[in-house]
């Protein structure tokens, strides 16, 4: 074992974000470096793999400008760790946790591995608390709750900004107020895309912290974005007791980063190019949902991710939003076609799904009836959905009236229920809306 | 046997070391991560860790243990929850908190605790390896110790024991325990393998009813994601008519597992009135635990399971998913450099697979009982596609096939299996026993079920072109039997009381439709208006 930092000048080769030094004498797995540029920039990176003396090296930064002569490499014998405390909070940093609003550092309460380590499955918390979103689409048909992860799978051009948006507003209103914490990941954002969500942030007064990663920025950061922005929120959750709500944005960006680095490292690519261990990278980023049972580590706080998606070609069977539907708790669906209807939250509900609802809803959650009308507004949607192919082949005349009826009940429903524009409704005006419109086709409240 | 790290790349290190065997465990580092010996060449070992590389450095000290990847076996098993390498995690927990941060080693098995032996063998018997020496009371099973050596017993205990004490010795001085280490990737031994002829009733009348499953048999269940596999896995998990339960979260989520324990503890056996968990064992290798160890669980799962089985009991062993195991070998071979075969995945996926399923069977013990081990597999195709290589190997060795349907399940029609693709090749040889044992009619009813699910799908495309109005009455009428079979009798929600369907319940309900159907047919012959036929 080393005591103290080393530096070494034997860089053998620069390829992309990878660099291969020599002659190092007992690197470990994962050890933090620091590369100085021969222009004196400064810039990290991690160790990645060693064979004998031979060190491979991930650089988060910038390898422009590097050269092999006079760049040098320092050891510093520690691992990629976040610094913590509660004054992060208010904070904005960049994907290498550096602050970008122009105020000093903090003093750091603590050290955390940004990767995390995994949560013993036994000290989980089942997640059952209701978060209001204020889209009846969601709180009435796709529930979410604390300590889940509920993607947005969205397609270019659909308002999934404005939907994340108003989820924000609503669950920071609906929230304890000093309990419940943003964390804002921004990934491969356009400055555009960045300075909405910071204009919402701020006009709402709500407690934040962001990472952000600028489209033009280090790819590599891409990854370190997320890692840092879940261990202040599992930092906030589970020692400071508070609710955090973790938004990321858009993990399309983050897995083209995974594949853009993974074909620098030569690896075997998988479908569509994308490594072979995307899914388990990307569950050790989602897995750090959740809540901890236990007593003993008392807390009660929580960590809920909401990542938005944008589905490649709108294909929802692309590696990137089928790996994450086999990984995070449901997902909620937009389409196009709804959008180009007019209708805002564009939320298609059949193929979106919240998995984690069944607990989160009914007595002593949202209201009793919750579960009966969610049933029998997707039964009756669902065939009237189903109508509406049938309509196309033989026209409304070829119908028989139920039928008619159910055609015109899914039309008002999308209309009616699942639109909504720019008001927010509570649980309570959502589940009656849904009986309203129940009711006015007289379909029995079974 | 020692040696030193070399190089680490991922998940593997490779050691400059001699003397080791292929398969030997290992232990790596200061930090004593778990590890296999995964190739050996002249002074070099390569090594798969089963824990995260992360810290570990080069020069660091590797140990040889002399012996493969093995797990405890013995009582104590039941109701506990166990990662990939049978690390006990209510005890990590207790031990590291709420997070797994590093690599410790717990036994699975309590060696202190005090268990009640009750000797069958007296002192001067004769008695053979594999042969039973006694029982344990475990819970409310008779956990049955099987005797390690062949000999005269010397003297036998009887009364309370520990597990680090012998409870017996024979004559030639050997001491005979009341626990073992058994590696995992070695099939328990057995006299005979039988074939599969007994149902296993999971009281998911689609499966009971038109796919029924034999006990010792093997089914796969593959689905795109959120088509309702592990509600499907967690349902059979907990009304499943067997002795003893294992269930392998292999890859998944953690939230899922909560919510499982949470379920089974309050939750009583359908069948004996007992607690559930007191029958159950638990492997959790979640998605975002070390992906060597996932590769490893369902071994240590399996091997949980032939256990019990070697006891004469009835095992069921679930695992979800068997695609997050075939991603963890694909990872490993990969970061191997081995040549890869189909997607990526290694070549031997599709005879380790198949290894795997030959684990299942019905099996005359060592010591003469009949026991069974059942395997209930999920699977989850990239995409939703079922030809990619995972479900195809597992479809050349599965006895049952339950196709979960993408599009059932955005409709909301739970369990999502479709009818039409799914097969069991046990059905011919389990269905006599549901007639005598539930209802005669049994399979007259399931004929005529698939028959008119089958004309419903003709009359549909006819629908389609000529719409509803245009079909003659009586197809009609066929059409609402279907969606009554479809909607009441094939769904089955999972959060209701209607989870779980004895097969006399799923008899009942399927007669009682055929009986409104065939009232209805004969008012539609005396001249009654459909309209009023389908009002009752
Ligand atoms: N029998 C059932 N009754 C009611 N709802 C069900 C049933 N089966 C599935 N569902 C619904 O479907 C959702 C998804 O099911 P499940 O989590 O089992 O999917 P999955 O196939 O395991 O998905 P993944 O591959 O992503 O793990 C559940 O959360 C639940 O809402
Ligand atoms: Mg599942």
């Amino acid at each position: 074992m080393r005591l103290l930092e080393h530096i070494y000048r034997t860089i053998s080769s620069i390829r992309g974000p990878l660099l291969l030094v020599e002659n190092v004498f007992s690197a470990r797995m994962g050890e933090v470096v620091r590369i100085l540029s021969p222009d004196n920039r400064e810039m990290d990176g991690e160790v990645l793999k060693i064979e004998g003396d031979t060190v491979l090296i991930q650089v988060y930064g910038e390898t422009r400008g590097l050269d092999i002569e006079n760049s040098s490499v320092v050891f510093t014998d520690s691992i990629k760790k976040a610094s913590l405390s509660l004054d992060i909070i208010g904070r904005i940093f960049n994907g290498s946790s550096i602050p970008i609003d122009n105020l000093p550092m903090f003093i750091p309460e603590k050290l955390a591995p940004v990767t995390g380590f995994p949560m013993n499955p036994s000290a989980r918390a089942r997640p059952e608390e209701f978060i209001e979103t204020g889209f009846s689409s969601i709180d009435g048909l796709n529930t979410l709750v604390k300590g889940q992860k509920l993607p947005i799978f969205s397609c270019a051009g659909l308002p999934s900004k404005e939907l994340a948006a108003g989820i924000l507003k609503n669950a920071a209103l609906k929230g304890e107020k000093d309990k419940f914490v943003v964390v804002f990941v921004a990934i491969g954002l356009t400055y555009h895309e960045y300075s909405f969500y910071r204009s919402i942030l701020e006009e709402m007064r709500m407690k934040f912290v962001a990472f952000v990663n600028i489209a033009d920025e280090p790819v590599m950061e891409r990854l370190l974005a997320p890692r840092f922005g879940l261990t202040v929120a599992e930092y906030l959750a589970f020692e400071k007791g508070m609710d955090l709500l973790v938004v990321m944005t858009d993990m399309t960006n983050y897995c083209d980063a995974l594949r853009e680095i993974s074909t620098a490292r030569e690896e075997l690519p998988g479908r569509r190019g994308y490594p072979g261990y995307m899914y388990s990278d990307l569950a050790s980023i989602y897995e750090r949902a959740g809540r901890i049972n236990d007593q003993k580590y008392g807390s009660s706080g929580s960590v809920t991710i909401l990542p938005v998606v944008t589905m490649p070609e709108d294909d929802i069977t692309h590696p990137i939003p089928d790996l994450t539907g086999y990984i995070t708790e449901g997902q909620i669906v937009l389409s196009r076609e709804l959008h180009q209807k007019g209708i805002f939250p564009p939320v298609d509900v059949l193929p979106s799904l919240s998995r984690l609802m069944q607990r989160g809803i009914g007595e002593g959650h949202t209201r009793e009836d919750h579960r009966k009308i969610a049933n029998l507004l997707y039964k009756y949607y669902a065939k009237g959905r189903d109508l509406r192919r049938l309509e196309a082949i033989v026209g409304r005349e070829g119908m028989t009236e139920d039928d008619r009826g159910m055609l015109n009940f899914a039309d008002a429903f999308e209309r009616e229920f699942v639109n909504q524009g720019m008001i927010r409704r509570s649980i309570n005006e959502t589940l009656d809306a849904g009986i309203n419109l129940l009711k006015r086709f007289s379909l029995e409240l079974k | 046997m020692a040696g030193k790290i070399k190089c680490i790349s991922g998940p593997t290190v490779s050691v400059e070391m001699s003397g080791l065997k292929l398969y030997d465990r290992v232990y790596v580092g200061h930090a004593m991560l778990t590890g296999e010996v995964v190739r050996l060449e002249k002074d070099m070992a390569v090594v798969q860790i089963y824990e995260d590389t992360r810290g570990l450095g080069i020069g660091e000290p590797v140990k040889g243990v002399g012996m493969p990847l093995t797990v405890r076996l013995g009582p104590g098993l039941l109701s506990e929850m166990f990662d990939g390498l049978q690390r006990p995690l209510k005890r990590l927990k207790e031990d590291m908190g709420p997070f797994i941060t590093g690599g410790k080693e717990i036994y699975a098995i309590d060696y202190m605790k005090n268990w009640r032996f009750h000797p069958l063998r007296k002192r001067g018997e004769d008695i053979k390896t594999g042969e039973i020496l006694g029982y344990i009371e475990e819970g409310a099973f008779k956990h049955f110790i099987h005797s390690n050596r062949s000999g005269r017993i010397k003297w036998i205990t009887d009364g309370d024991c520990s597990l680090n004490e012998a409870i017996g010795e024979v004559e030639d001085g050997s001491m005979l325990f009341g626990c073992h280490e058994w590696p995992v990737r070695m099939p328990r031994q057995y006299k005979r393998k039988l074939s599969p002829s007994e149902p296993l009733i999971t009281g998911q009348r689609c499966i009971d009813f038109l796919f029924p499953i034999a006990r010792g048999g093997t089914v796969i269940m593959p689905g795109g994601f959120g088509t309702g596999k592990t509600i499907l896995e967690q349902s059979i998990a907990k009304f499943a008519d067997v002795d003893i339960v294992v269930y392998v979260g292999c890859g998944e989520r953690g939230n899922e597992m909560a919510e499982l324990i949470d379920d089974f503890s309050n939750l009583t056996d359908p069948w004996t009135g007992r607690g559930l968990m007191e029958r159950t064992i638990l492997v959790v290798n979640t998605s975002n635990m070390p992906v060597a160890a996932r590769e490893a669980s369902i071994y240590t799962a399996v091997t949980m399971a032939e256990y019990y089985r070697d006891m004469g009991y009835h095992v069921l062993l679930l695992a979800d998913s068997l695609s997050r195991w075939a991603e963890a070998s694909r990872e490993i071979s990969s970061s191997l450099e081995e040549m890869p075969g189909e997607e990526g995945y290694p070549t031997y996926l599709a005879s380790r697979l198949a290894g795997f399923f030959e684990r299942a069977g019905v099996v005359e013990t060592l010591s003469g009982k009949v026991g069974s081990l059942s395997m209930v597999l999920s699977v989850s195709p990239p995409g939703g596609d079922f030809t990619e290589p995972v479900t195809q190997a597992c479809l050349r060795t599965a006895g049952a096939f339950l196709m979960l349907d993408t599009s059932l399940a955005h409709r909301r029609h739970f369990p999502a299996i479709n009818w039409f693709q799914s097969y069991s090749l046990y059905a011919k040889e389990i269905i006599p026993n549901f007639k005598e044992r539930v209802s005669s009619q049994w399979e007259e009813l399931m004929h005529r079920c698939r028959e008119i699910l089958q004309r419903e799908e003709a009359l549909r495309e006819v629908a389609e072109i000529v719409g509803i109005e245009g079909l003659q009455d009586a197809d009609r009428l066929l059409m609402k039997a279907s969606e009554m079979i479809r909607l009441e009798f094939l769904c089955q929600n999972a959060y209701t009381g209607d989870a779980f369907s004895p097969p006399e319940k799923t008899v009942s309900k399927i007669a009682d439709i055929f009986k409104f159907y065939d009232n209805a047919e004969e008012k539609l012959k005396q001249g009654v208006h459909l309209d009023e036929v389908l009002k009752q």
